[in-house]
């Protein structure tokens, strides 16, 4: 159950555009709140809120710097449910290659009809 | 050149995947619509066979699906009913498993955009909670590991050479 509801969070907070977001900034370094925040034209407070939710996820940490308290991205926890999403992506692919086969024997029968 | 799957999780309890195709719309939407074709496809992990696809593509008509792992015979079986048809570009309909592992049915969204003589495919499946959404990525997960390339590009060669009825 525990394991249910990490993932969820993760999934969760990775569906929204502003976090993805700050999730690739974070992928190019640490940053504080206030620099955070920036880029995004968005108040301080509505940038907390959404750090709070990537924080939940486990997806992202406040480093030790007392004044500035940086937030820096987790990423073995991003690699995680990229992990489950790739498992998914395969059965699927398994299909659409499938699909790919049969739609070229489609085309080659319309292009010749009996 | 390969045509890539995108899957990508959307809001609390959607989950969007889009693919293009080599191929006009009308004939995507025939492999989605007419049994005979959906079951030479539509497997999943290699080394099973889907004896049972019936469908009646139309408002509020039902299809059933079922799949037979060729080793053991175990059944795995799952139906819905569909709720828009508009061919060839939009088929809504729902989808619940026999023995479901997610709580409730979802409800699937296929839309197909022809551009160039390409298709390109996007299919929402919308669960009812984020829970049901999370558990059937996790299924994901332990079928993929069974379905290796190697073993896929054996059923991919052998599907080439099936004659269509």
């Amino acid at each position: 159950m525990q394991v249910t509801h990490r993932l969820d969070a993760i999934f969760s907070a990775l569906a929204d555009p502003t976090r993805r977001a700050i999730i690739a900034r974070l992928a190019s370094g640490q940053a504080s709140v206030n620099e955070l925040a920036q880029p995004f034209a968005m108040s301080q407070p509505a940038i907390s809120k959404h750090l709070k939710v990537l924080e939940r996820a486990g997806l992202i940490s406040r480093g030790r710097e007392a004044q500035r308290r940086p937030r820096r991205l987790e990423a073995k926890r991003l690699a995680e449910a990229d992990k489950w999403l790739e498992r998914y992506r395969q059965l699927w692919e398994g299909n659409y290659q499938r699909l790919d086969t049969l739609l070229d024997e489609l085309k080659a029968k319309e292009r010749k009809p009996q | 050149m390969k045509n890539a799957l995108k899957i990508t999780p959307s809001g609390d309890r959607d989950l969007v995947m889009t693919r293009d195709f080599d191929a006009p719309r009308k004939l995507v939407y025939d492999a989605h619509t007419k049994p005979e074709l959906v079951r030479r496809w539509l497997l999943g992990p290699p080394g099973w066979s889907m004896p049972v696809c019936e469908m009646d593509v139309r408002v509020g008509g039902k299809y059933r699906w079922m799949w037979k792992k060729d080793t053991d015979g175990s059944t795995m079986g799952m139906g819905g009913v569909y709720r828009e048809v508009e061919a060839p570009e939009r088929l809504v309909s729902t989808e619940k498993f026999d023995e479901a592992w997610y709580p409730g049915e979802s409800l699937n969204t296929l839309v197909l955009v022809e551009k160039g003589g390409r298709t390109t495919l996007t299919q929402t499946m919308r669960y009812e909670s984020a829970a049901a959404r999370e558990a059937v990525i996790k299924s994901g997960m332990e079928q993929g590991v069974a379905a290796s390339y190697d073993r896929l590009e054996a059923v991919l060669a052998s599907t080439a050479n099936v004659t269509p009825r």
